[in-house]
């Protein structure tokens, strides 16, 4: 048996259909990563198995139970992180896990240890006894999912707990999450990062606009967006848009360019990479083109998000309430002109933690 | 954030939901005691709700007191302090509002339904420790009475009785306030929403002047103000007037903005997102 078992899940707010027929199982002591941009439903489905939300129709059961028929069994069992930082300002750390640990119902004794325990494994030891206020973000996500371990919880659902955190932290974060799955914690995580989902999850499944539009391992969804790339940057942007007529020879059959603006960059599914590096300097200075650099990089699972929906993960901002929707534009341009980039982990060209 | 140790224990055997009426009120202390723990701990906030209440006190009969003469009493000191008690508790309930609309925009008030806890204790256990703030206030508001001159003409157990009634409508408004920062998306809107409708409700009342002063049609809406019928039935139990019937009106009123108002702050709260 599934330790958590979505069947048909659908919501829908106002005009918006946030979820249209959503289906997922996670094996125990796995982790799903479910990735998608702002407002492709992933809250929503984490609302709605985590009890907070009821489902129009379809079901959601979390070790057998269902969770619209007996919520309160179902909130036993799991731990809940979600996209704020939920911890109390005006305890501190230790108080924190405390109160959780007593509205879990365990012993006070049992509360308390366990409190301490926890802040030990989390790093927070020295932080216990102050003010959550005066804890950075990094230290309050931490504080937060402590808070969601404390009653030991058979799954554990963490939604985007990397979303605002500074590089360093999101890479502690991952360590983190890295040691409670390899001891068995069977988790659900939501991601926009397509490298957090590759380095942490065993299954991924990709929702757009309310729908499961691909699911598998990441190796199997890398597979199955073909061969290698081929990212040549030019001088200027004047000569972006001829490149890929200049290598249309080279490029897979089918393949859609990739132009990025901003760092003058051209994408290109290649058929074969064999040699492709001087072929394609020689026949792009045949045409006149300055080459300024030539990569060659197995795809990424955002390369996977661009051949399934059209836009990377990060081309949509849309808040996450399932609130999206309604304006697919369907931008089939495979363009990528947004200027708000500022995150290192939505970038398809970097190399991410390649899976073993 | 070097040392993270990453092993945590293995899951343990599911419990059950513990259940019981006994959970109800631990879950609800737990949580008032949250809230209290976290009120000692602002001394900003215990200055204001010390301050407050006694620069009401002094403004009113010092400012007023003059000017104004209320049939039936000797002094506006023994007409006016009910009044004050009744407004600054009733202004106190706000708390109620802009806590849960807090809770709600951290995200807290999601992580609590997602606990096994019993529900209502969340809102119960907010109200109520935000009644406790307001016997906290009322001392020290019947201190300051007491010293501007006002007595307990009619007896502690008819002062007693006049109390429970105040603390019966503060609590009762704490429902009004909670249902409205279940309502809101910040705290700025429950401070607004919270506190703007209290000017209208406590001002076209029997609180500071005797409604027969006030035109006809602002007397008739006076005269139905709950608050006004609140504030006359406390004013006579402390003077040792005959209250008539004004007591049981306002407990009737008390008990059905409670009732009322606590299962739409209830049914709200199943459905809270923020």
């Amino acid at each position: 048996m599934s330790a958590v078992e979505a069947v048909g899940l659908q919501k829908r707010f106002g005009d918006t259909q946030a979820l249209c027929g959503v289906d997922f199982e996670i094996p125990r002591a796995t982790v799903l990563g479910v990735l998608g941009p702002n407002g492709a439903g992933k809250t929503t489905a984490v609302r709605i198995l985590t009890t907070l939300l009821k489902p129009d129709a379809g079901r959601a059961i979390i070790d057998g139970i269902d969770v619209v028929a007996e919520p309160r069994k179902v909130r036993s069992r799991i731990g809940l992180t979600g996209q704020y930082a939920a911890v109390d300002e005006r305890l501190t750390g230790y108080e924190n896990l405390e109160l959780v640990g007593r509205l879990f119902h365990l012993p006070t004794k049992e509360a308390k240890s366990r409190a301490k325990d926890l802040l030990e494994r989390f790093d927070l030891v020295d932080a216990g006894d102050k003010y959550a206020k005066n804890y950075s973000g990094g230290m309050r996500r931490r504080l937060d999912i402590a808070m969601s371990l404390i009653a030991r919880p058979s799954v554990l659902f963490l939604d985007e707990p990397t979303t605002g955190l500074d590089p360093h932290s999101r890479n502690a974060m991952w360590e983190l999450i890295e040691g409670l799955v390899a001891d068995g914690m069977t988790t659900l995580l939501t991601t926009q990062y397509l490298e957090e989902a590759e380095v942490l999850a065993n299954d991924i499944v990709v929702i757009d606009h309310g729908t499961v539009i691909e699911h598998g391992t990441p190796a199997e969804l890398k597979a199955r967006s073909g061969g290698e790339r081929i990212e040549i940057t030019v001088g200027e942007s004047a000569e972006l848009e001829k490149v890929p007529g200049v290598l249309s020879h080279l490029v897979r059959d089918g393949a859609q360019p990739w132009i990025d603006v901003e760092t003058l960059t051209v994408c290109l599914p290649v058929a074969d990479s064999v040699g492709i590096v001087p072929a394609s300097v020689r026949a792009l200075d045949d045409a006149g083109v300055v080459v300024r650099d030539v990569v060659v990089r197995k795809p990424t699972l955002d390369d996977v998000f661009l051949d399934l929906t059209g836009h990377t993960a990060s081309e949509e901002s849309d808040t996450d309430d399932g609130s999206d929707g309604t304006d697919d534009s369907k931008d089939r341009k495979h363009r990528k002109d947004r200027t708000d980039r500022g995150d290192a982990a939505n970038e398809p060209v970097s190399a991410g933690k390649e899976l073993s | 954030m070097t040392a993270v140790t990453t092993t945590i224990p293995a899951t343990s055997p599911p419990r059950e939901a513990a259940s019981g009426l006994i959970w109800l009120f631990r879950d609800t202390w737990t949580e008032a005691s949250r809230h209290l723990r976290a009120t000692l701990r602002n001394p900003d906030l215990l200055v204001f709700a010390t301050i407050q209440p006694i620069m009401f006190v002094v403004l009113f009969v010092y400012v007023f007191g003059g000017a104004v003469s209320v049939p039936g009493y000797d002094s506006y000191e023994q007409f006016v302090v009910p009044g004050i008690f009744a407004q600054t508790i009733v202004f106190g309930s706000v708390y109620t509002a802009l806590g849960i609309a807090e809770d709600m925009s951290k995200g807290f008030i999601d992580r609590l339904r997602s606990l096994p806890l019993y529900q209502p204790a969340v809102l119960i256990g907010r109200t109520f420790s935000d009644l406790l703030r307001n016997v906290f206030t009322f001392f020290v508001m019947l201190i300051v009475g007491f010293a501007v001159g006002f007595r307990l003409l009619g007896g502690i157990p008819k002062a007693i009785l006049a109390t429970l009634l105040l603390l019966a409508f503060a609590w009762a408004f704490s429902w009004i306030q909670a249902y409205i920062g279940l309502s809101v998306n910040s705290v700025e809107a429950a401070n607004s929403a919270g506190f703007i409708w209290m000017f209208p409700l406590t001002f076209i009342s029997s609180a500071f002047v005797s409604t027969e002063t006030m035109p006809d049609w602002l007397a008739t809406i006076a005269n139905i103000n709950p608050f006004t019928i609140v504030t006359n039935a406390t004013r006579a139990l402390y003077s040792g007037n005959d209250p008539g019937n004004d007591v049981y009106w306002s407990l009737l009123w008390a008990a059905g903005i409670t009732i009322v108002f606590s299962m739409l702050s209830f049914r709200k709260f199943n459905s809270a997102s923020n």
